[in-house]
């Protein structure tokens, strides 16, 4: 073991910032990450081990102990469930014989929860080592689990390949890319090459006012205008400037990046290369999130044709000193990390925690050095831009949205998938165009948005009324709300929670068992309300979106379900006692051999 | 320097100056004004993890020990609205982790405690979850109780050994993060450093073995004044 780690060590030239990848490494090749072999790293890194540790420990894809030579990773997010996901997972636990988040005792199969995969349109999906298994029901759980028990090859058990690039022979994936809008900005016909010869003409200063005149918003949720964020980083005057392609988008129900890295990766390295000119940047990585690791190997051959075609290295396109190049930093699932900070955390190889700001990303960033975060859609609508005219990008969508957005709409619909609409569309619109009826609620923009009731589905998705990163989940009428969509959520936020500012870690724990409580039927009206405050505690405190989003599940229900929760409470009774007697003095009972006078 | 070459801000209608630099809280602090924390201690990045030195500025809540003060700024601390925000983040320390401060060594030098008190905590207004978490007493000098630990990262970055952490995070999330004790590091910890881990802990988790009580309680740092009594007294 000792030699397997330190070639691995030593391939990343010893560097502690490598640590990630470093982990991947060994993680792949023992299918854990063994206590010596973490001894090993922390001696090499001259590290303690507790401090390797806590990287491990921080991601989901990473395990101390072996995970099963089948290792099964299930979606527990709740379009999963509303999918049939319980059903597959109990066919899973007979068929195996173990149960959830266990090994069997051979080691050959290991069960295990995880949040969102970003197959909300497929689902109940799981990951099995590395392969993603879409729209699983019991019936394909027991033809899995005989091909686990034959010994085979995962990527034999790929009966069908999915549409467009999925059957690339780099990625042979069963998934679907599902889309069923094409708009005019990221899916209309284009020439490669051509936006970046263009802006080899132009100054980079001309290419971010060019830019900034566009009016494009960051399209990862926070809507920051993207040529002013390359501007300030421009400002920054560090002696290096990063460009990082945020492809870690984990809020349940997007899955919009996993279809634009499939069918228009060209797109987007042309994007990153576009602002990596614009931003005087030598070096551009795109952070890939774990559960996209299928499509890498692919992403990597698309990288060197855009080498062969002298758009990457050195000289881009005949220009003296544009030089760019792009790596692939693959993340090993942990939500926070998309937060833009928490990112560049994970990618000097520590824990994935978002950092204070001030300083901001765009001041010092990865290696403390100015760095530009952009979300994968923003990027690839960039190379659109420089072909058509920021004119012509502003004709679209509405004053503060210009041009169109990816939607990833999922949950009850007849039409799950990937939509490109202009900003401004109604939720009415939406809704029409997805097939769905009999609606009662949609979750706008994920769990860290909104939840809506059909009394505001005439207003409009765009950044002035309902802001969203693409996330769009249907709610039909017959879902229990509280049960299958709130309580599911904050369990993921509290999964998800970095902890380390206090109040995320513990209110999201607190606001979960109030919850349980209201929904146990033991619940008074002081509970609503106590929900209420604390929840917005966490709007007031928190460093990061994450945990200033946490509570929006419980606060926007409680906004616009209200009737939800008052069902549930006793409303002639003041204060209820939880306290059962009998219960608390069950075990002494036990022990001393009589029960007490009550 | 004089005061045309500092900062000039204004924190509870108090006019400060502060040197180029430094945070609000430390601006506070040198101007006389007391700002809550229980994360932050001097000569480390703070790690602006407690979140109970925020204040007020323009309507927005920012942490006091990250943010640099700057000129002009009109800054809210003691008031009302804030001081119930940050007895609640409190609280919630003392229901997520088992705090029975009559049995502790570090009572009466305990921050939480300290600011429980300043707070007027009475009850938590929060159920208490008693979570069970694990004691370490593998090295010679350090006895680590994870019981009473806040997580505020103080140890994290401050106690090293050889330019390496002693302590450090494990696991995430609001029911499994932790911190643990390199064991192997924490065993060559001389006495005097093991001494210094314990007084960096705000909390009783870091406690130095064979020191029970060492002053009487009644007369320790904080049943004397309260916390930040000595800074409002400058």
């Amino acid at each position: 073991m000792k030699e397997k780690v330190q070639n691995i060590v030593k391939k990343f030239h010893n560097d502690r910032s490598r640590l990630m990848d470093i982990l991947l490494d060994i993680q792949k090749d023992f299918n854990c990450i063994p206590d010596e072999a973490a001894s090993i790293v922390a001696t090499l890194l001259n590290m303690s081990k507790v401090d390797v540790n806590q990287t491990i420990s921080f991601y989901h894809f990473f395990s101390k102990e072996p995970v099963g030579t089948y290792a099964v990773y299930l979606n527990n997010s709740a379009v999963a469930c509303m999918m049939g996901r319980e059903e597959v997972a109990r066919a899973f636990e007979e068929e195996v014989g173990t149960s959830f988040n266990s090994v069997t005792e051979d080691g050959l199969i290991g069960l295990w929860d995880t949040s969102d995969i970003g197959m909300n349109d497929q689902e109940p999906a799981a990951i099995i080592n590395g392969i993603v298994f879409t729209n699983l029901t019991p019936t394909r759980v027991k033809e899995i689990v005989i091909g686990f028990r034959e010994g085979k090859d995962i990527s034999e058990m790929v009966d069908k390949y999915g549409d467009g690039q999925n059957s690339n022979e780099l990625i042979r994936s069963m998934v679907n890319n599902n889309i069923r809008k094409k708009g005019p900005v990221l899916f209309s016909e284009y020439e490669v090459g051509m936006a970046i010869r263009n802006v080899a003409n132009y100054s980079p200063e001309q290419t971010i006012e060019i830019i900034k005149n566009s009016n494009i918003r960051g399209r990862g949720g926070a809507g920051f205008p993207a040529g002013l964020k390359w501007e300030f980083c421009c400002k920054s005057g560090g002696e290096e400037i990063y460009l990082v392609c945020n492809a870690d988008e984990g809020e349940p129900g997007t899955f919009k990046e996993r279809v634009i890295l499939t069918e228009l990766p060209m797109l987007l390295f042309e994007g990153m290369i576009i602002a990596g000119y614009a931003l005087n940047a030598k070096e551009g990585i795109l952070y890939l999130r774990y559960e996209y690791k299928y499509i890498k190997d692919y992403l990597e051959d698309v990288l060197q044709q855009l080498r062969n075609l002298n758009l990457l290295g050195n000289n881009i396109a005949g220009k003296g000193g544009f030089n760019f190049d792009i790596r692939i930093q693959l993340g090993a699932g942990a939500y926070v990390c998309g937060e833009e900070s928490g990112l560049i955390e994970s990618m000097e190889g520590k824990r994935g925690e978002p950092r204070n700001r001030p300083p901001f990303p765009v001041q010092k960033g990865y290696k403390n050095m100015p760095t530009v975060i952009n979300n994968v859609e923003t990027l690839s609508s960039v190379v659109k831009i420089i072909l058509n005219s920021p004119e012509w990008f502003k004709a679209m969508g509405t004053k503060e949205s210009a041009g169109t957005k990816l939607l990833s709409i999922s949950g009850d619909c007849k039409h799950p998938g990937i939509y490109e609409i202009e900003w401004g569309m109604t939720i009415n619109e939406m809704l029409e165009m997805v097939g769905a009826s009999s609606v009662q609620a949609v979750q706008v923009g994920g769990p860290s948005g909104v939840c809506i009731d059909p009394s505001q589905f005439a207003r409009s998705i765009s950044f002035e009324d309902l802001p969203t990163g693409g996330a769009m989940i249907v709610i039909g009428e017959n879902r229990d709300l509280l049960k299958e969509f709130v309580m599911n959520y904050t369990d993921f936020f509290i999964e998800e929670s970095c902890g380390s500012c206090g109040p995320c870690r513990s209110l999201t724990v607190i606001l979960r068992n109030k919850l349980q409580k209201i929904m146990d039927g033991k619940g008074v009206k002081a509970d609503i309300d106590e929900l209420y405050e604390w929840g917005n505690y966490m709007k007031q405190v928190n460093r990061c979106g994450l945990g200033q989003t946490a509570a929006n599940p419980i606060l926007t229900t409680i906004e616009n379900f209200r009737p939800l929760y008052d069902s549930l409470i006793k409303t002639d009774d003041d204060f209820v006692s939880t306290f059962n007697m009998e219960k608390a003095v069950a075990d002494s009972c036990k022990y001393v051999g009589r029960v007490p006078k009550l | 320097m004089d005061n045309t070459e500092k900062i000039k801000f204004v924190i509870d209608d108090k006019v400060c100056y502060a040197e180029p630099g430094q945070t609000i809280l430390e601006a506070a602090k040198s101007n006389g004004v007391y700002i809550p924390s229980l994360c932050y201690i001097e000569g480390v990045k703070p790690p602006g993890s407690c979140r109970i030195c925020n204040v007020r500025v323009n309507n927005r809540n920012l942490i006091a020990c990250t943010t640099p003060v700057a000129e002009g700024m009109i800054i809210d601390n003691d008031i009302p609205e804030l001081n119930e925000l940050r007895k609640a983040i409190v609280e919630m320390l003392f229901v997520s982790g088992n705090h029975f401060c009559p049995g502790c060594e570090k009572s009466g030098n305990c921050e939480l405690q300290a600011l429980a008190y300043r707070f007027q905590m009475m009850v938590p207004r929060f159920p208490y979850e008693f979570p069970e978490k694990g004691v370490n007493a593998t090295s010679k000098y350090i006895f680590h109780d994870r019981n009473r630990c806040i997580m505020c990262k103080r140890c994290i970055g401050k106690v090293m050994k050889d330019e390496k952490h002693v302590f450090a995070y494990n696991s995430r999330g609001g029911e499994h993060l932790h911190v643990v004790m390199d064991e192997e590091l924490a065993s060559q910890l001389t006495e005097e450093e093991a001494t210094e881990a314990m007084d960096i802990c705000p909390v009783g988790a870091i406690l130095k073995k064979e020191r029970g009580y060492y002053s009487p309680i009644g007369h320790r740092k904080y049943d004397k004044e309260s916390i930040g009594s000595d800074i409002e007294k400058k």
